[in-house]
């Protein structure tokens, strides 16, 4: 091995144990570790500087507090939930609102593919907050869509959807639409259009055609587009704390008011471990439906 | 063409409309006289003047932006080498590692990423301000620059590489002449994506930041928590303006490109 590969190999390998190892260990170390009222606000249980009897030491007092905290209160497992009830949900109802739009982008004409795809990137590219932000003047109490709706009649009274679960979803199925449609559109426009013509030949209709042909070939880019919207959705924090309100429960939001408000170090790094080991499941199936992927493409 | 029906019309519509209406409503009302944002009380630029007057928003404009340079500039070099370790450099120990390290951060949630950094900032006694958000961001955004570049690089052609050090030159210079101007597209859209990711980031900013450091985004988030108010709405229009004209510009400057290749090949071709 030469010096300048085992430089190119070293340095971001030492920056990334560093930066993102390390730090995820001592998060673990520190979810062990006991509260206090001081600063840092906990008791390490392991000290390493006193070598092996610090390690022996750490074994014999090693207890579980904080993670037996989180199941005693249920304001834990309550958020974990409610996580993934509104992740999941919540990746539904982008599903149902995004393959239509990848399906119509891959039907129209070909000229207009670039654009409409750029279109779909675009608010991508744009800040996460201000496309939150965007939505509080629309669903609050005197905002845009409550004074649409009355002026038109159709209610009679302002409807409140601002600071309810109802606005989170809204918020999640908009912020996360592209990561749904790019997928899904990658696998509808390489599909063979006479695939779909030789179903009807074969006296198909057009409805069950697409159930029977399209869907099933679009099933990757489905697949993906779902882990895409769940997985980050689970630890979602800005959503929730803009647009949800006081009985909004999201395990992101629960982690920050642990760590910002209550200081309870040892708690958070608590939340924070076992939100880990939740999406570690769909993290590798995930992982497997790329790689199956990749295989078919070759 | 007759697959494309009234069907799909309908859903594109409505998919963008649902996608662009609420940005084309913040922009409108940005230039609202009135202070009470849902009221229309005409056309007035009177909350970009105010902007420009808040010296907050612009210390933090500042900050952001100096961290975005630092942090993309830093991510890209760090990405593209790790980049070109996952791609060609073999096997050694610890690859599985290493592979795991680039691809984790990419769905870590940013709780966890803020909280773990913070904890070993603290730690290690450095005291937070514009230095730690460069490392937090540079960390977690060189994930996807190297992501970027590796799709690049395994789709490139070796023989290239392999010509020019046959023909005498040097690894580096093999990698500066040949190799670094093939993935140069890729590398630029990866210092694009990991400038933008910083400049967006509110979560990792808010646990790695200090007092004299508040980045655009958390003003933004303390700003927006009391409600909406008129000069966020000017500051957003200002950045999705900025976003906007910076996509365009790339996507014409990327085809531009593509075109003169063609000609080009089409050219070689004739003589």
């Amino acid at each position: 091995m030469n010096a300048r590969r085992l430089i190119l190999i070293a340095v971001p390998y030492m920056w990334l144990l560093a930066l993102f190892l390390v730090p995820f260990l001592i998060v673990l170390k520190i979810s062990l570790s006991d509260t206090a009222l001081s600063i840092p606000p906990y008791t390490p249980t392991l000290d390493l500087s006193q070598g092996w009897e610090g390690l022996k030491a750490f074994w014999a007092e090693l207890d579980f507090e904080n993670f037996i905290f989180l199941t005693e209160d249920d304001l834990y497992w309550k958020a974990y939930l409610s996580s993934l009830k509104i992740a999941a949900l919540s990746t539904c109802i982008t599903l149902l609102v995004g393959y239509p739009i990848a399906y119509g982008m891959a039907r129209a004409d070909e000229s207009w593919r670039p654009t409409l795809l750029m279109l779909v990137i675009l608010p991508f590219w744009t800040s996460f907050l201000i496309r939150v932000y965007a939505w509080i003047g629309i669903l609050s109490g005197e905002g845009y869509l409550n004074q649409f709706l009355m002026s038109l009649g159709i209610i009679g009274e302002p409807l409140t959807i601002l600071n309810t679960n109802t606005a989170v979803y809204i918020g999640i199925v908009y912020t996360y639409l592209p990561f749904m449609i790019l997928p899904i559109y990658a696998t509808l426009e390489k599909m063979d259009d006479s695939l779909l013509e030789a179903a009807e030949d074969l006296g198909c209709s057009r409805i069950s055609a697409f159930w029977l042909v399209t869907v099933p070939l679009s099933k990757s880019g489905i697949i993906a587009g779902c882990f895409l919207v769940f997985i980050p959705t689970i630890g979602e924090f800005v959503i929730p704390s803009l647009l949800g309100g006081s009985q909004t429960l999201m395990i992101g939001k629960v982690l920050w008011e642990e760590f910002f408000s209550n200081r309870d170090w040892p708690v958070a790094s608590a939340v924070a471990v076992i939100l880990l080991l939740i999406l570690v499941i769909p993290i590798i199936l995930f992982q497997r439906n790329e790689q199956k992927q990749r295989e078919a493409e070759g | 063409m007759n697959r494309f029906s009234w069907f799909n019309a309908t859903s594109l519509t409505l998919g963008f409309a649902f996608l662009y209406l609420p940005m084309v409503i913040l922009v409108i009302y940005s230039f609202n006289e009135s202070k009470l944002v849902t009221v229309w009380a005409g056309f007035s630029t009177r909350w970009y003047g105010e902007l420009l007057q808040n010296d907050a928003f612009l210390d933090a404009a500042w900050v952001t932006l100096r961290v975005a340079v630092f942090s993309s500039t830093l991510a890209t070099v760090l990405g593209t080498m790790a980049a070109y370790v996952l791609v060609r450099a073999g096997r050694f120990p610890g690859r599985t590692l290493f592979s795991g390290m680039i691809y984790a951060p990419l769905v870590m949630p940013e709780v966890i990423t803020g909280l773990s950094l913070l904890l070993l900032f603290i730690g290690i006694g450095l005291d937070r301000g514009i230095l730690t958000i460069v490392l937090a961001h540079t960390t977690f955004s060189m994930c996807y620059v190297s992501v970027v570049v590796s799709s690049r690089l395994v789709s490139f052609d070796r023989s290239l590489e392999e010509a020019a050090l046959d023909l005498g030159a040097t690894p580096f210079d093999a990698f500066r002449l040949v190799t670094l101007p093939i993935i140069a597209p890729a590398v630029i859209s990866g210092w694009l994506l990991a400038f933008t990711l910083s400049l967006d980031d509110l979560v990792i900013a808010s646990f790695t930041s200090g007092p004299s450091s508040t980045t655009l985004p958390i003003k933004i988030f303390s700003a927006v928590r009391l409600g909406v108010s008129p000069e966020i709405n000017a500051l957003s229009t200002i950045l999705i303006g900025i976003v906007t004209i910076g996509v365009i510009t790339a996507s014409l400057v990327s085809k531009r490109a593509v075109i003169r290749r063609q000609r080009e090949e089409q050219a070689a071709f004739q003589t």
